[in-house]
């Protein structure tokens, strides 16, 4: 970000970090898009920014969190929580409690459900703006954060966002910087219980590794250089999609079903 | 009137040196502890400078000689002198012989002093200017003056002869001389060097890369492990201060001749790194102040040219590196200096003080990796790959056997013991690599050679890692691998890739848990193939009409002074073999060493295409290589437009070209129950 950008002095930043996991090996990582997070975070001029975590707690998922350590943190606020519990009330607990300006987090996680919407519940539950897929925080002035937003091939929107509110950031966020192993290895886990509330439907699922499936190919019959590096660079946008505007609720919910029962997602 | 006044200068010039002697020893008390044997180490220091040192200097002849009459004379001309004219020691003919030997000494001290001064009418442009150009008249100060005033003590000259007026011209030649070569050499004169390099050689980080009286070679090339036990203890080098003591008495004792600045790589390339002036650098910032009295070649710049002196400056407590957060600030050195470097020892095989820059480098970067985070280029990228998928590259590790499907290699996992564990290394990612490694199982098996691979359980050696500055992968990889390798039985390791050859090799040896060593051999494939050759278990049909050159990897040569094999190999497959003016140990990197690719800083020229013109010179039509980073760096040279193509092999592909698929007339001798076998794996 400019440095020049007006910042209200002391804005209070909160990342929600996570355990990742790496899609080959499995092994356990700072999660990649939380790790843009708490880039993002570091990078806004004149923040306090504090790390936050949520989950169980044994020795692979603290190598993991250090990882976040790493990027020139001395602490990280951990909350633990027994295996299958829902987060949710715990981080929206202590967020309250320490109610930060700006709550920034990753898209979704990289273990467990993995579905992306705690940020939304988070939200919900908090009463709080959220915004997805943040590409930078331009300003913030008089409790207003002027934000950019990323949209799909490099376009950007710019919004306006009265704070308290969460952002989320996927792979449009920079990367993250190097997570250094001194740091890393110095700075403390503050572990603190949270309160527990077990997720009932969790406890119910069934989890199975995933069988890759086929890839649907694109097929692509271009004539020129130009043809084919268009059709490389566009993000796929499924062609037969539509778009519904002025819609109630329920006629878009319905929408969203049946498209869902054709795409053999529902049954 | 000299009788009073010598005694009086002699005397005072050492008790100056005396203090100036305490300050510089406190100034490397400044570093950070490294036990040594002190009186061990001193009485090798003759040895060491006699036979190592002067192993060194001795590749050019005229200095050699040249030192040799300027400090012998020296030694034994300030010596006698203490004696003659400081004690006013013996009479009668005792006198008149001590008399006759010390104008011997100060005569030859004057003749060497002439080379030296004709060596500074035009100085190369690695040598320092600034104080070095007064340094050939101080010697002849000395020498000339001792020698006049000696003249008297052998009834050559009337003891009053001049009268006071010559006897106060004398006095003052004399005090010059004493001045320069005798407090001079502890108040940070040139002359320091003396001073600085004797105890160095005494007290050397490395003891054992010294020669000893069976002949040892004296090689030790593996970076020192950092010990990662304390976990509050700040990692690497970021102050002078960090240093151990004895590596900044190493800084001390750099002579200025740049030699290492003539060989080193990045600084022909035009990238920012100098390794004289960064030794010199040391100095500065172990003494506190600018690099603004710095008379040699600065560091060179892309895009200025070079680097003006007097921007940077540094204290014994201060950064080397200025932190991220003052990033247009400047502290002692640049990062992009430290990671220029290809590691490739160029520098520390020509510096005849024997002063180890790989080592100071990669203790500088361990301290931007580990403790800033700042690895430069795609360095924390290879890392972070490096964490999670054991390789470089990032690819899934349960596929490092992909490229050999159809080869059906024997896995250590299920044959658990073999002659040969065959270490194939991330070349196997690679599709270039993967060619020379078909070519050398090819060579394995027509030489009957029992071997068999780690496959998914091999991990990347950590080579990159470490020179990455990245300690605790390094350490990580190499105590899981060598938990799988103590797994298995075998008799030797053998590798394609000289990186992990010498890491196994060398660097390994420190990680093996409490009553476990390392118990075999490893080996470059073309030593291996060598031996292969030697033994009468590879048939080679020689007839090739090619003419060659050969490069020596770094790694290989430098690091394990293996220069013969290879060419012994391309001997037996009889081609030409044109070796290039650089080669051997002062074989010219080919760039793609100590994370160099990876951290890709900018100069003029790629190192690379230079190497590709040392080969061009030859006139050869293939360039011969033992390392699957020389081929993918020499490969990557485009040629210029009325440029021949240059065909770049490795050794196993030269070899596996020229096998004896023919039965053989007089098989080799082997287990005579089954003749069969001999013949089934030659056809
Ligand atoms: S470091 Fe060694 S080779 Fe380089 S200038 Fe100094 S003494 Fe010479
Ligand atoms: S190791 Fe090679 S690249 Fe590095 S400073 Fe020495 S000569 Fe230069």
């Amino acid at each position: 970000m400019q440095p020049e950008s007006a910042m209200t002095p002391g804005l209070d930043v909160t990342v929600l970090v996570s355990v990742g996991r790496h899609p080959l090996t499995g092994r356990v990582r700072r999660a990649d898009q939380d790790a843009r997070g708490v880039e993002l975070a570091r990078s806004l001029a004149n923040a306090e920014v504090r790390l936050l975590h949520a989950g169980e707690r044994n020795e692979s998922s603290d190598a993991a969190l250090r990882g976040y350590l790493g990027m020139g943190f001395s602490e990280l606020a951990l909350l633990e929580q027994p295996e299958g519990a829902d987060v949710l009330p715990a981080l929206a607990e202590a967020l309250d409690a320490t109610s930060p300006h700006l709550v920034i987090t990753g898209e979704r996680a990289e273990r467990g459900e993995g579905s992306g919407l705690l940020p939304y519940l988070l939200a919900e539950r908090l009463g709080w703006p959220l915004v997805s897929s943040l590409a930078a925080v331009e300003s913030v002035e008089n409790g207003v954060a002027t934000l950019l937003q990323a949209l799909p091939r490099g376009q950007r929107r710019r919004l306006s966002v009265r704070l308290p509110a969460i952002v989320t950031v996927d792979d449009a966020a920079p990367a993250p910087r190097q997570s250094a192993y001194g740091p890393a290895r110095r700075g403390t886990l503050e572990a603190s219980m949270g309160p527990v509330s077990n997720d009932e439907e969790w406890a119910k699922w069934q989890v199975q590794p995933a069988r890759p499936r086929p890839k649907r190919l694109k097929i692509v019959k271009a004539t020129s250089a130009r043809d084919r590096f268009k059709a490389a660079a566009a993000k796929s946008d499924g062609g037969g999609g539509q778009v519904l505007t002025d819609v109630t609720p329920t006629q878009g919910a319905e929408a969203i079903l049946t498209l869902l029962r054709e795409e053999n997602v529902l049954q | 009137m000299l009788d009073t006044l010598l005694p009086i200068l002699i005397f005072s010039a050492l008790a100056l040196a005396a203090v100036g002697a305490v300050r510089r020893i406190r100034l490397w008390g400044q570093g950070r502890p490294s036990p040594v044997p002190v009186l061990r180490g001193l009485a090798a220091m003759p040895r060491r400078y006699l036979v190592d040192l002067h192993h060194v200097v001795a590749r050019d002849k005229v200095i050699a000689n040249t030192h040799v009459a300027t400090a012998g004379g020296f030694v034994a001309a300030m010596a006698l002198a203490i004696v003659v004219h400081g004690l006013g020691l013996g009479s009668g003919w005792v006198s008149g012989v001590l008399g006759w030997l010390l104008l011997a000494a100060s005569a030859t001290m004057f003749a060497g002093s002439l080379f030296v001064a004709r060596r500074r009418r035009n100085p190369p442009a690695r040598l320092s200017k600034g104080p070095w150009m007064r340094l050939p008249k101080s010697l002849m100060a000395f020498s000339l003056g001792i020698f006049v005033v000696t003249l008297p003590a052998v009834g050559v000259l009337p003891a009053d002869a001049g009268g006071w007026l010559v006897a106060l011209v004398l006095a003052a030649v004399v005090a010059w001389g004493l001045a320069e070569l005798v407090f001079g050499m502890t108040w940070g004169g040139p002359m320091k060097h003396a001073f600085a390099g004797a105890l160095h050689l005494a007290f050397h980080r490395r003891p054992e890369r010294f020669s000893d009286k069976r002949g040892g070679e004296g090689r030790s090339t593996g970076l020192k492990a950092l010990d990662l036990e304390d976990d509050q203890a700040p990692l690497g080098v970021e102050t002078p201060a960090d240093f151990t003591w004895n590596q900044l008495l190493g800084f001390d004792a750099c002579v200025q001749c740049g030699r290492c600045e003539a060989v080193c790589p990045a600084f022909a390339a035009g990238q920012p790194l100098n390794p004289k002036k960064l030794i010199q650098d040391m100095v500065v910032g172990m003494a506190g102040g600018s690099d603004a009295h710095y008379a040699g070649s600065p560091y060179p710049s892309p895009e200025r040219g070079e680097q003006p002196v007097g921007e940077h400056q540094g204290s014994p407590h201060g950064p080397i590196v200025a932190p991220a957060a003052t990033k247009d600030g400047k502290a002692l050195v640049d990062a992009e200096t430290l990671w220029s470097c290809t590691t490739c020892r160029a520098c520390v095989e020509e510096c005849p003080m024997m002063i180890e820059h790989v080592d100071a480098i990669v203790d500088m970067r361990r301290h931007l990796t580990l403790e800033e985070g700042a690895t430069p280029g795609k360095g924390a990228e290879v890392i972070d790959n490096l964490i999670a998928t054991d390789n470089p590259g990032g690819f899934d590790p349960g596929g490092r056997l992909n490229w050999a499907a159809d080869l059906e290699l024997p896995l250590m996992a299920d044959v658990e013991r073999a002659e040969v564990l065959l270490w194939l290394g991330d070349g196997v990612f690679d599709m270039r690599n993967q060619r020379t490694l078909r070519a050398l199982i090819k060579v394995l098996r027509a030489a009957g050679v029992d071997f068999a691979v780690l496959g998914n359980e091999e991990r990347d050696s950590g080579d990159v890692a470490r020179r990455l500055g990245d300690e605790a992968t390094f350490q990580s990889l190499a105590r899981r691998n060598i938990a799988t390798l103590s797994r298995y039985r075998f008799e030797c390791i053998v590798t394609c890739d000289p990186h992990s050859f010498h890491v196994l090799k060398n660097e390994y040896g420190a990680f093996y848990p409490p009553g476990q060593e390392a118990d075999y051999p490893v080996w470059h494939h073309s030593t291996f193939i060598h031996q292969l050759i030697e033994s009468g278990r590879l048939r080679l049909a020689p007839g090739q009409r090619a003419r060659v050159t050969y490069h020596d990897p770094c790694y290989l040569g430098r690091y394990n002074g293996e220069y013969e094999a290879p060419r012994a190999v391309l001997q037996a497959l009889g081609v030409e073999l044109v070796e290039m003016q650089r080669s051997g140990y002062r074989s010219r990197c080919c760039g793609g060493g100590g994370g160099a690719p990876i951290t890709d800083v900018p100069g003029k020229q790629r190192i690379p295409d230079m190497r590709m013109g040392d080969v061009r010179e030859t006139q050869a039509e293939q360039v011969v290589v033992g390392c699957p980073q020389c081929t993918a760096m020499l490969e990557g040279v485009v040629p210029s437009a009325n440029d021949e193509e240059v065909a770049v092999k490795d050794i196993a592909e030269m070899v596996a070209a020229a096998l004896d698929t023919t039965p053989a007339a007089t098989p080799v001798p082997r287990d005579a129950s089954t003749p069969q076998a001999a013949e089934e794996v030659l056809s």
